[in-house]
């Protein structure tokens, strides 16, 4: 663990994207104590609206009279609650069939990948448009719509690197030793594959909290009055330009929330193959 | 001295898809029809190089490979025509150690967590009790107990191979196959891993079957050699017999390119030509015939077969079984 | 006359994560014209940072603290990147690498990338265009017929898997010829095949090296190889010369205590086997002085006090050790 952290600590970008990530995610888990109008997540106050930044309200208000700076702050919640259900569904179903399809050849391994292909071929964003018409849009339907369409990307890596690992050496010195299949694939492939799936996790999350944002946007996603990110810029559209503040800060808070995971996703790439590599 | 292990006209063909969509590809017969003993307590080198079949024999006899022909006997009875699972379970008293040690190693596992695996499998329970028995094996192989926790990188090729032994020696088994166990060693570290295997052998009681290519060490090493061409055995002696006077035209060519510290020069023999076949390769008669200095026409046509030409001295040539050859040792030898 | 290729006092360091690493520390090497130099150590030796130091291709992490590289009369250590790259590799030092499958690439067949290389390195001899280039697939099969490569103008259209691996390492000889040099690296050639392939290799470059006039700086850790292809011998330890002489003399009666003791381990001489007491020194920390010191069995207190002393053995090897200045 140590050298592994000690290596991080030297790739400045990794570090940086690490820095954003633990901001957000205090911000997601102490949300309404940080905010300071914590209220404002459905009130409205019509006497102050679309008031530019000011050292009360740091961000602006937007139509409602709502401060943005709070509602930024209480968005980050949603955000990371969309991504980490998602990408958790999306390895809970993509990570087994992966191991699956990957230890043993033969018609259920071609059938997985096979289905999986045509998996990978629907869009995500078409797919959750189509699931909230048929259901009524919402934060749930999102996560549902999205977790479908993301799980192919777990198996892929997980097949690729079952396939590698079962004809290693070290799986081959496994059962001339006698060990099961079932822990040579579940103590032994499986924390070997997980190297590049928790990579893929981490891009994956910030990659959610995008394209959950353009749900929002289109008003597939969270409904009003939520503070979701993505919705609060689909509202700002009939005040702008004049009411700049209004997208603007949302649209940095998921700048930087997707910048801070892809660089620390970027900084365990580097870091997780090396080692796997020098070992000999 | 018993024969511990015994195979007869044992075969193993490898690969081979069947037809139906794709073009079917017949099988390789990597083993020809081999029958060897290996008796209790010795060391026995199988030689040869690539394409020969040494090292799917050594699988074979392990049981991660499964013949396809013929019969093998462990301590006397029938261990044969069982999948890798269940010979494996069968032949638990032999144990293989790789080429190279290092890759054989769980990189994300400590060493000593893989070593107590071993233990785990084979149903001590006792965490405490597997602990113990790590920690006496490391000290055994000449290694820092408390070094349990490190990983595998942080070892050199040297270590890695005492810990590979460590680790199949707490199996206790009876039979180790060493595949090329010197080789990517620097002399001198060779020099202390070969004294190791000796003194363990010591210890435990243990029958070594070697698989290597470097005669030097084959030479100092072993009690019996086996050479190996083209999935057959060619010539079978006593370490000393074979080097001395070696009957199979492939045998003497074999050691006739070694090189040795004596510095022969590199051009005073008869040199092959060719390369080693490739397992693909299917003749009626003998495989060396295309290479070989004294094929007659016999040979093309014939399947030379492992006969006796003196005592506890076989090899597989018309000409060999036929004709006495002059003594090599004193050209070899500085 | 001049040696073909002269190294003095050649010090290396190459900075780490852990680190400056001293990894060559006055190494020093003779190879006459026409003549086989085998250079021997042990992993870590530093081995193949002399060489890539001879041909100019050290990581950018790798500095030349001191010393000489003469080849040929000229002091390679001046040149700048783009001349080596001009006028020496490849045309005047031809290099045969250890791995002929990585040394490949496998999407191209193996004549075009032989082509390249002479296209590139080979002397200009007047022609140009396509007549230049028959010129050069001429030359080209006349090479690997000399190799004894089966049916050389097929080989040319073969991709690199195609090929076993004693016939790849052919090829890659081929390519080191080509531009005719006069001085040729080997880097452990030999290692990664079978003994019969190995025998014929060798024998093929000393009959090349008598052939074509070319002098061969030979890099192995087997003696063996050594005693039977060498002439002259040059013996490394953590990054010091040790003993360096002709080939027989010093494996009849070797002299510095770290030849004795590696060649004491070798099978053919072993009368037990014992290996060496200790380990190799981390290039990080290295002993001062001489850095076999620590695992020397005739250690005294002056080898640790400076630089190892330059002295001559019984069989007339030069030998840096105190017992011997």
């Amino acid at each position: 663990m140590r050298p592994i952290l000690a290596k991080l600590s030297r790739d400045v970008p990794a570090m940086l994207g690490l820095a954003i990530v633990v901001v957000v995610l205090l911000v997601a888990i102490f949300g309404p104590l940080l905010a300071p109008f914590p209220e404002d997540a459905a009130a409205s106050h019509l006497t102050r609206r679309l008031r530019p930044p000011s050292a009360d309200y740091l961000f602006g208000t937007d139509n409602l009279g709502r401060d943005i700076f709070s509602r930024v702050i209480l968005g980050a919640r949603g955000a990371l609650a969309i991504a980490l259900t998602v990408v958790l569904v999306a390895m809970l179903i993509g990570v087994p069939l992966g191991l699956l399809a990957g230890f043993r050849r033969g018609w259920l391994s071609e059938t997985i990948m096979r289905v999986t292909d045509v998996v990978l071929a629907i869009p995500q964003l078409v797919l959750a448009l189509a699931l909230a018409q048929l259901m009524s849009p919402s934060l749930e339907t999102a996560m549902l719509a999205l977790s479908l369409t993301y799980w192919p990307f777990f198996t892929r890596i997980v097949y690729a690197e079952t396939r590698r690992l079962s004809a290693s050496l070290f799986v081959d010195a496994l059962r001339g030793v006698g060990a099961s299949t079932g822990r040579i694939v579940f103590l032994h492939i499986l924390p070997n594959a997980l190297s590049p799936v928790i990579v893929r996790a981490t891009i994956g999350l910030g990659f959610t909290i995008l394209v959950a944002a353009v749900l929002g946007f289109l008003g597939m996603g969270a409904t009003p009055p939520a503070p979701d990110w993505g919705l609060t810029i689909a509202e700002s559209r009939t005040y702008l330009p004049k009411a700049w503040w209004y997208a603007t800060f949302p649209g940095l808070a998921i700048l930087f929330t997707v910048m801070g995971f892809n660089l620390l996703g970027d900084g365990l790439r580097d870091l997780v193959d090396p080692r796997i590599r020098r070992s000999r | 001295m018993t024969a511990i292990l015994t195979l007869r006209d044992v075969s193993v063909e490898l690969g081979g898809t069947k037809g139906l969509l794709r073009k079917a590809v017949p099988p390789v017969q990597a083993v020809r029809g081999v029958s060897l003993d290996l008796h209790e307590g010795e060391i026995l080198s199988l030689v040869g190089e690539s394409g020969c079949g040494k090292t799917t024999l050594g699988r074979t006899i392990l049981g991660l490979q499964q013949e396809s022909a013929g019969k093998i006997l462990l301590e006397g009875r029938s261990a044969g025509r069982l999948s890798p699972e269940a010979a494996r379970r069968a032949r638990g008293a032999i144990q293989y150690v790789h080429q190279d040690a290092g890759a054989a190693l769980d990189p994300w596992w400590s060493i000593g967590r893989t070593l107590e695996e071993g233990l785990l499998i084979q149903g001590v329970r006792d965490r405490g009790e597997r602990r113990k028995r790590v920690a006496v094996m490391l000290e055994a192989v000449g290694l820092d107990p408390a070094w349990g926790r490190r990983y595998p990188h942080e070892f050199s090729g040297g270590q890695l191979r005492r810990v590979a032994l460590a680790r199949i020696l707490l199996l206790q088994p009876r039979i180790l196959i060493l595949d090329e166990p010197t080789s990517g060693l620097d002399m001198s570290v060779q020099a202390t891993v070969l004294n190791l295997l000796l003194d363990l052998r010591k210890r435990f009681s243990l029958t070594y079957l070697f698989i290597s290519h470097d005669l030097s060490v084959v030479e100092r090493l072993s009690d019996r050699v086996a050479i190996m061409y083209l999935g057959r055995i060619v010539e079978t002696a006593s370490a000393k017999l074979l080097f001395d006077q070696p009957m199979h035209p492939y045998t003497r060519t074999l050691l006739a390119a070694a090189p040795r510290l004596s510095g022969r020069r590199a051009s005073d023999h008869v040199v092959v030509r060719g390369d080693p076949p490739s397992p693909a390769l299917v003749t009626a008669g003998c495989a060396f015939v295309d290479r070989c200095p004294i094929a007659e026409a016999k040979c093309k046509i014939e399947l030379p077969l492992l006969t006796s030409v003196s005592a506890g001295h076989d090899a597989a040539c018309h000409r060999a079984a036929s004709e006495q050859f002059a003594s090599v040792r004193a050209k070899r030898r500085a | 006359m001049m040696p073909m290729l002269s190294v003095r006092g050649l010090k290396v360091s190459i900075r780490t994560d852990e680190g400056t690493a001293q990894v060559l520390d006055d190494v020093g090497l003779s190879l006459e014209r026409g003549r086989i130099l085998g250079v021997v150590g042990e992993s870590g030796c530093g081995k193949s940072t002399l060489i890539r130091a001879i041909m100019g291709i050290l990581p950018k992490a790798a500095r030349v603290e001191q010393g000489e590289i003469w080849f040929d009369g000229e002091n390679l250590l001046v040149f700048s990147e783009a001349e080596l790259a001009r006028t020496v590799r490849s045309s005047r030092i031809g290099f045969i690498p250890q791995d002929p499958l990585l040394a490949l690439n496998p999407v191209f067949k193996i004549g075009t990338q032989l082509l390249e290389i002479m296209h590139w390195h080979a002397p200009n001899d007047g022609s140009r265009g396509a007549e230049r280039r028959k010129r050069h697939v001429g030359r080209l099969i006349g090479l690997l017929k000399r190799m004894q490569v089966p049916d050389p103008e097929g080989a040319l259209e073969r991709y690199p898997h195609q090929f076993s691996g004693g016939q790849r390492q052919r090829l890659l000889i081929a390519a080191a010829l080509a531009c005719s040099p006069r001085l040729v690296i080997a880097d452990e050639p030999t290692t990664a095949l079978d003994v019969t392939t190995q025998h014929q290799i060798l024998l093929l470059l000393r009959e090349l090296v008598s052939e074509f006039g070319i002098s061969l700086l030979f890099v192995t850790h087997d003696f063996g190889v050594v005693a039977e292809l060498c002439d002259d011998l040059c013996v490394i330890y953590a990054g010091q010369t040790v003993e360096a002489g002709p080939v027989r003399p010093i494996l009849d009666t070797p002299a510095h205590p770290y030849t004795r003791a590696l060649l004491a381990c070798h099978p053919d001489r072993a009368t037990s086997f014992q290996g060496i007491a200790g380990s190799v020194p981390s290039p990080l920390s290295p002993p001062p002085g001489c850095r076999f010191a620590p695992r020397c069995a005739d250690v005294r207190a002056a080898c640790s006090a400076g630089a190892p002393p330059h002295g001559k053995a019984k069989s007339g090897a030069d030998v840096r050790c105190v017992q011997f200045a």
